[in-house]
């Protein structure tokens, strides 16, 4: 007999969508909807309100390695972080396909299913890997503060490499996509979700580092090999706003006006 | 003279060195340190010109001995000078490396007074940064040519990658632009880099603690398009540099205009060959990655790289024997040689078909470019349909689907109603 189609609703996380998973299995019922709160419109289907169920959902997490096989587990895991739509769904074929096939199925790279699921953490860790060069840290009073807008949820990417890095610092870094941020010190760290942050106005050493910076990438490049589709094609513009050396205006107008000896704009009269 | 002032001269007469790289090496950071390296290397960003911004390049200093003609810090040369003192260097690269702008050092320098007295304040730069700031990051020295063999052996303590450039590709081209290095000069700290590290690997598998040098490799950059060499002299010459000398990379710039020297192509309307450097990348990455070997992809008859298509493709079209390649038997280094295909898809490939048999809509799936790999593929035994192409044609539109991604402009059409001579 076919498992009844419905419309799950859950919390969002993935614990959360764990426990979905739990008890689908549990009522042979199948999801073909996933709901968040954040999702306004309503269902046709059948609506099933699950509760966030740690036991439950460490229980489905534990079946991954065995069922998927650890590439398939991770790319289980991390296709949660991805902005793929509807990844709930692709994520319950996925898994579905793994519990019946075993770990092989991921062989299949030309199945839709496996093909999304992987296309879509490709996306994810490609993304991942272009912000551990193009984030840009500022120094507050010896913390490091960051911003960024991905598309993915890359935060939990970032954070081994970035703690890696710099071990003794103090380390902030805010997705204002997601809202999220990741707080660090040496011992301990976190993820957590935030409304927003704002970041005071940066000190004198932190812009004439900054001055510095933009001084270095302008030198650099060779006048007679000026390429903007080359550059774009390896940092799109989605990036441009949260690097330093696109930030022309608004740091730099600070020390103009409290130090003298820089001369003024003058008006165009 | 400010620091602002100092990094702009500095790093503009480092520019032109394009063998700057952050890659080759996973160390991860450790407590009381600052700093990582990654295998892959990390771009932090893309200057106006396209290319990739990983470290901070600068020269320790501009005031140089030499009188190389090609080179923009030649001692005829008129420009503002400059010297970085190894504390300053070391500020900045902290500072810098602190925000996330850069992954590490990549530091060279003009030559002050002598080889060795160059390559001791190198030295002195580096050892402050490593010991004193602790720095874990990349870095990338230049060995200076003709230093004392004991003082490159120290530089290569301290970085993580050191490369040597050739310069020229040929010895009369050297010893005509740079009379005051020699080819020998060259080669020998090359052929010290490559015993060192391989000297190194043996103790490191011996004692686990053992000094590592230049764990990262070497590298090499010549300047293409100063001198008459053709394309597969180059090629050739790269082949035995990775066969020799166990390079990780060969860079080739394209000669800019810095000199009016009448031993120089002149600057008037000069225009740098970059699409030739972009063919040779091409052909570099062949050598490296697909098994290909220089002899195959040029010989006598054909000296020069097809500025119309990428080499791949110029292979292809002389070796049409060896095609169609059949995607559910052929062997890895089959499918590597078909046009359309590279590295990852071909490892696709060899995954998928254990899976089941692979189609064409198969194929667009794993990440082959099917609008260049289908004239040259089978699937099952069968071409994809409505292909039936002459040899002509298969030229033709092949260098059709290259010419929108050229930059410059495709020749005119001849036109009746010009006026004529």
């Amino acid at each position: 007999m076919p498992w009844t189609q419905v419309c799950c609703c859950y919390d969002g996380t993935f614990p959360g969508f764990l426990t979905c998973v739990f008890e689908s299995y549990v009522n042979k019922e199948e999801p073909v909807e996933f709901r968040t709160p954040d999702d306004p419109c309503c269902s046709l289907y059948p609506q099933r309100t699950i509760l966030t169920h740690e036991n439950h959902a460490m229980r489905v997490y534990r079946s991954l390695e065995g069922k998927l096989g650890r590439v398939g587990r991770d790319l289980f895991v991390r296709g949660f972080l991805t902005c793929l739509p509807e990844k709930e769904l692709w994520l319950w074929r996925f898994l579905r396909m793994g519990y019946s096939q075993g770990p092989s199925f991921l062989r299949n790279l030309t199945d839709p299913t496996v093909d999304r699921v992987r296309r879509a953490v490709q996306h994810l860790n490609g993304e991942a890997h272009q912000y551990k060069g193009f984030v840009r840290f500022s120094d507050y009073h010896g913390i490091l503060a960051g911003e960024i807008e991905p598309k993915n949820r890359v935060l939990p990417l970032l954070r081994p490499h970035f703690r890696g890095r710099y071990p003794g610092e103090n380390l902030i870094l805010h997705d204002r996509t997601h809202r999220e941020a990741l707080f660090s010190r040496p011992e301990q760290w976190a993820i957590l979700p935030v409304e927003d942050v704002q970041l005071g106005p940066p000190d004198e050493a932190e812009l004439a580092y900054r001055k510095l910076w933009r001084s270095f990438y302008d030198t650099i490049a060779i006048q007679g090999r000026y390429n903007p589709k080359y550059r774009m094609g390896h940092m799109p513009k989605r990036y441009w706003a949260m690097m330093t050396e696109f930030q022309k205006d608004w740091d730099t107008a600070l020390p103009e006006i409290s130090n003298p000896s820089c001369p003024k704009k003058q008006p165009l009269v | 003279m400010e620091l602002l002032d100092k990094l702009n001269i500095l790093a503009d007469a480092a520019k032109y060195d394009a063998a700057c790289t952050s890659s080759g090496l996973d160390r991860s950071g450790r407590p009381g340190t600052v700093g990582s390296t990654m295998m892959a290397g990390c771009c932090h960003s893309f200057s106006a010109d396209g290319r990739c911004i990983s470290l901070l390049k600068v020269l320790l200093t501009n005031y140089c001995v030499y009188d190389c003609q090609y080179c923009v810090n030649r001692r005829s040369n008129d420009l503002p000078r400059a010297a970085f003192t190894p504390r300053e260097l070391c500020e900045l690269t902290m500072g810098f490396y602190r925000r996330n702008y850069i992954e590490g050092l990549f530091l060279s320098s003009a030559v002050i007074q002598n080889p060795d007295y160059t390559t001791e304040r190198m030295i002195e730069t580096l050892r402050l940064l490593r010991e004193e700031y602790r720095f874990g990051g990349y870095i990338h020295a230049k060995a200076i040519p003709g230093a004392d063999p004991l003082l490159t052996h120290r530089l290569g303590l301290l970085a993580d990658r050191l490369s040597v450039n050739i310069e020229l590709p040929s010895a009369q081209s050297l010893s005509r632009l740079a009379p005051d290095k020699g080819r020998q000069a060259i080669f020998t700290p090359m052929k010290q880099i490559r015993d060192g590290i391989t000297a190194s690997k043996q103790e490191l598998k011996l004692y686990r603690h053992a000094p590592r040098f230049a764990p990262a490799g070497q590298s090499t950059q010549m300047i293409v398009g100063a001198t008459p060499e053709s394309d597969r002299h180059i090629l050739s010459l790269t082949q035995s540099l990775y066969d020799k000398y166990h390079l990780k990379r060969v860079f080739y710039s394209a000669y800019m205009p810095v000199s009016t020297s009448p031993l120089l192509p002149a600057p008037q309307d000069f225009q740098p060959p970059l699409l030739r450097e972009h063919r040779l990348y091409q052909a570099d990455w062949l050598l490296r990655y697909y098994h290909f070997r220089a002899e195959e992809i040029l010989d006598e008859s054909q000296p020069d790289l097809d500025p119309r298509m990428d080499p791949k493709c110029c292979w292809a079209l002389r070796h049409l024997d060896f095609f169609p390649v059949e995607v559910n038997r052929a062997d890895y280094e089959a499918l590597l040689r078909v046009p359309g295909i590279g590295v990852r898809s071909a490892r696709r490939i060899l995954t998928a078909r254990r899976a089941g048999p692979l189609t064409f809509e198969g194929l667009k799936r794993l990440g082959v470019v099917l609008k260049r790999a289908q004239y040259f593929l089978t699937c099952s035994g069968r071409a994809p349909r409505g292909l039936k192409i002459s040899e002509d044609g298969l030229l033709r539109r092949l260098i059709a689907l290259e010419a929108p991604a050229l930059a410059e402009p495709m020749p005119e059409q001849l036109s009746l109603f010009d006026s004529v001579g």
